[in-house]
């Protein structure tokens, strides 16, 4: 059956002599790499320089914070639900009277784990978060020599605090935004 | 006077059924069941006097009937409507129904905090059931939300008073199930709370029902508080011989680990009856036994296909065997990590704790 107009018939006859020494096709190939000398070149000397994400690239996740540098999360447990890769897990915790400054809702999440050698980066996890308390950044998940260093915990998926640390902090929405390289 | 066993016949969305005099459109429309039945919140068929308060049953009645057709010029409460003969009824086929129900699921949301994600009820809520399949995805209030102080009410329940929607069913509870009612609604109009009077504990045998029949997460188990999410838990049905009650539960676990105890629900959301008696559960079965150990399993419950508590596939769950070692001689295989000595995870074992953890639970274990 044809599926396409396109179809050729292959040439299965024996080469001749001539064709055996490969001259024209040797001088084909030539020619194609001469033209390459006159062309842009694809590459870019990375780690120096990089290429810019799509905007809509999912890359390494980040825990948000408000502005007033409470964390968002209630460990409501949609992620967890939503993650086709089961790579979310965590455990609630009540706020303490004395935390309101830490948590911004009543109940928190004490841990709250990645496993980034599970996570298939599909961004599920941000379109069921109620709360605006995770999202996709613009980077991702830096090399590491153990997988146990892949198991992201809390302290490394927490944005930096707005009030505490403002650089880091603008980094980092900076890097969502996609402004960053 | 005619026979006592004439049987009245009521039409339903079309859909016609034969109940014994005396019935309510409610439930004649439940004997039919399925979309028919119209939602209720503050109706529960095991408590007498419940119902008539959160006009979420409201339906249209096009013809009284036999003897006078003429149609009811208002929607009526079917909880409280008692069938005629040859009564016809529109619940979803009528479009005043569905607008009506829509504006009363507006003003049912007018002060819930719809704090879902914190809420322990999500998942097995009749309110956010109810919002989904009858509300509107907006709300036209603009004013600030009543809110009201925590109030404690003894060790085992856990009153959230901004979610409650005044349906007095835990009231009737009280009065019914056990000796001394302790609480009940205080204030009244947009001031009306439940309370208990004054910072009294609720510590009645029976009280822990008072959970079940919540609608909403008013009333929650506070030995269940922020353990884990009702999706993440396995339902398994269990009983026990208990002196005191039926002892006829469901167990909530996750892996053998019990997190909750509650009663048996029926396909209406309410408390399952035994031999025409509901199946309440006393505060000793609800909190105190906690451990497999102390329960018969009898299998894990049916759980309806829609509800997202059965995403987590319990049911007909077969384990593979593991075949690694068998392939392998009897070796054990190289793990090249296992998770838990990674993970913090499970480091504390919650389901163990009497109440919702804090941050002291996590800080024992790092000193």
């Amino acid at each position: 059956m044809q599926l396409t107009q396109r179809a050729k018939q292959v040439d299965r006859r024996p080469m001749t002599f001539v064709e055996s020494l490969y001259l024209w096709n040797i001088a084909k190939g030539m020619w194609i790499t001469f033209t390459h000398l006159f062309k842009k070149r694809p590459t870019i000397n990375y780690p120096e320089q990089t290429r810019s994400f799509s905007k809509v690239f999912r890359g390494l996740h980040v825990l948000n914070r408000d502005a007033e540098g409470r964390e968002n999360c209630t460990a409501c447990g949609l992620c967890a639900v939503a993650c086709p890769a089961e790579a979310i897990t965590m455990e609630a915790a009540e706020r303490l009277p004395g935390e309101e400054n830490l948590y911004r809702e009543e109940k928190y999440a004490a841990k709250y784990e990645i496993n980034m050698l599970r996570c298939i980066f599909c961004g599920l996890c941000e379109e069921a978060c109620p709360k605006d308390a995770i999202y996709l950044s613009q980077t991702f998940a830096p090399a590491n020599y153990g997988r146990k260093g892949f198991i992201y915990k809390k302290d490394e998926l927490l944005i930096p605090h707005p009030v505490n640390d403002p650089q880091g902090y603008q980094k980092a929405r900076e890097e969502k935004s996609g402004k960053v390289k | 006077m005619s026979e006592p066993s004439k049987l009245f016949k009521v039409t339903i969305d079309n859909i016609t059924v034969e109940v014994e005099p005396g019935t309510t459109i409610l439930m004649a429309a439940r004997k039919i069941g399925g979309d028919v039945a119209p939602p209720t919140m503050c109706f529960y068929s095991k408590l007498k006097g419940s119902g008539g308060k959160c006009r979420t049953c409201l339906v249209e009645v096009s013809a009284g009937s036999t003897a006078d057709p003429r149609p009811m010029p208002k929607l009526v409460a079917s909880c409280r409507t008692n069938v005629m003969d040859g009564m016809i009824v529109k619940n979803i086929t009528s479009e005043r129904v569905l607008d009506a129900r829509a504006g009363v699921v507006e003003f049912l949301l007018l002060n819930h905090p719809l704090d879902c994600p914190i809420c322990d009820q999500a998942g097995e809520c009749h309110l956010q059931d109810l919002g989904y399949e009858h509300g509107k995805a907006g709300t036209r209030y603009e004013f600030k939300r009543r809110t009201f102080e925590k109030e404690d009410i003894g060790p085992y329940i856990q009153l959230h008073m901004t979610r409650c929607i005044l349906c007095y069913r835990c009231t009737y509870v009280a009065d019914q199930l056990t000796n001394n009612r302790v609480h009940g609604v205080l204030e009244r109009g947009d001031h009306a709370e439940i309370s208990t009077y004054i910072s009294k504990s609720i510590d009645s045998e029976f009280s822990g029902n008072m959970i079940d029949v919540c609608p909403v997460g008013a009333l929650t188990d506070k030995t269940f508080r922020f353990k884990n999410r009702v999706w993440f838990t396995k339902p398994v049905d269990a009983h026990r011989d208990c002196p005191t009650c039926c002892g006829k539960v469901t167990l909530w676990q996750r892996g053998d680990d019990v997190l909750r105890v509650t009663a048996r629900k029926d396909e209406w959301g309410e408390v399952q009856s035994y031999d025409g008696k509901p199946g309440w559960i006393c505060n000793t079965c609800r909190f105190d036994k906690k451990h497999t150990a102390d329960w018969v399993i009898e299998g894990p419950t049916k759980i309806d296909r829609h509800s997202v508590i059965s995403q987590g596939h319990y049911v007909g769950l077969q384990q593979p065997k593991e075949t690694v070692q068998a392939v392998m001689g009897g070796r054990a295989p190289k793990l090249l990590m296992d998770i838990h000595s990674v993970s913090d995870v499970n480091s504390v074992d919650i389901s163990a704790l009497p109440g919702p953890a804090t941050s002291k639970t996590f800080d024992k274990k790092n000193q």
